[in-house]
């Protein structure tokens, strides 16, 4: 349950600009980085979220929950590409992180999705989450909101999937 | 002598199943217009973002771009619009010359007045399109668009589509498409081509 929020001081005596995506939060075993979502069209009534996760423990972890204040509810879901289509599939039962490994969450594959939104997320914003992983338990923290088209943290493509 | 007699009935229904499968055949591509391999678009009567009806005739005297998707779609679609954003800027006046269509996918979700507010986030020039469920089939079925309503555990549903931005020339033929992501320094070049060959 215990978790200590990085990089997050240096960040706000830094100033923001420049290093948009750069927090870091660690829960238990697990080091979250990278998480960013992106602005939303007015009236978009979705929005998805995205970070990696890295288990420095020797046990298997799941992220298995996801909420926000900013929407009604929050999913964790996968969308794949399949001969031109495009699939979003809902997963319940979460996402392994596996002892050692690091999973992106990222555009194009994993990514948590936040349903019936109260507002538009601005770019510069940030989203307040909240991360349930089964062993290591609750994490409240943010996304940085980034723009409506962007790609990833730091503008390019970091892929996506498990690595171990 | 019965049993004799009904193999003859038997062979002549089989010749009748026959010419009837036959005739099948024959009339069946009229009826049926997914079965000509060739054609990308065809018949379809929507209407745009201000009410407007929009047909087939619309993609006569300039280019157009089409584009299929959903506003409840949270990563391909608004990541595609807005890379369209961009090429129609680095396009500068070109782009005036191109129309950029994004239809719905969703049409029970995505009125009018939805796609409207939407689209206000990008390029001023994107007509929205939407319809009814049966206009939007007879479209989805003229372009080839792949769309399946998928249910969730939720009671709601997603549309699994097509991804890809299909090009059309001045005269409405299909001239390709730009896959979902494509590089601009590919598209733009595609781009400029479909509006120097029109």
């Amino acid at each position: 349950m215990k978790f200590r929020i990085a990089a997050l001081a240096a960040l706000l005596t830094v100033g923001l600009a420049g290093v948009a995506a750069a927090h870091e939060v660690t829960v238990g075993p697990l080091r979250l980085t990278d998480l960013w979502t992106r602005a939303t069209p007015p009236g978009a009534p979705t929005a998805v979220g995205f970070l990696t996760v890295t288990n420095t423990g020797t046990e298997p972890d799941r992220l298995v929950a996801v909420s926000s204040p900013g929407s009604v509810t929050g999913e964790i879901h996968e969308m794949s590409m399949e001969n031109d289509v495009m699939k979003m599939r809902a997963l319940p039962a979460g996402i392994e992180i596996p002892a050692g490994g690091t999973v992106r969450l990222a555009p194009g594959g994993l990514h948590l999705m936040f349903v019936t939104l109260k507002a538009p997320l601005i770019e510069g914003d940030k989203l307040p989450v909240t991360l349930i992983f089964e062993k290591a338990g609750k994490v409240d923290t943010f996304l940085h909101v980034l723009s409506i088209g962007a790609r990833g943290p730091d503008g390019g493509d970091h892929g996506h999937g498990v690595t171990q | 002598m019965t049993a004799l007699r009904l193999v003859r009935y038997g062979a002549w229904a089989l010749v009748a199943v026959a010419a009837v499968a036959a005739a099948a055949l024959f009339v069946a591509p009229s009826l049926w217009p997914r079965t000509d391999a060739v054609t990308i678009g065809g018949p379809f009567t929507l209407i745009d973002q201000n009410g407007a009806t929009v047909t087939e005739a619309a993609l006569r005297g300039r280019p157009s771009l089409i584009y299929f998707g959903f506003t409840l779609c949270p990563d391909v679609c608004p990541t595609t619009l807005f890379d369209a954003t961009n090429w129609l800027k680095q396009l500068g006046t070109d782009a005036d010359r191109l129309r950029f269509y994004f239809v719905t996918v969703d049409p029970e979700r995505d009125t009018r007045e939805v796609i409207a507010e939407y689209l206000s986030a990008f390029d001023s020039r994107m007509i929205g399109l939407t319809g009814s469920r049966a206009a939007m089939d007879q479209a989805l079925r003229s372009f080839r668009i792949y769309s399946r309503k998928v249910p969730d555990e939720k009671g709601g549903y997603t549309v699994d589509h097509s991804a890809s931005v299909y090009m059309f020339d001045a005269d409405g033929r299909f001239a390709g498409t730009i896959a979902y992501q494509e590089p601009e320094e590919e598209v733009l070049p595609k781009l400029r081509k479909l509006i120097a060959g029109s």
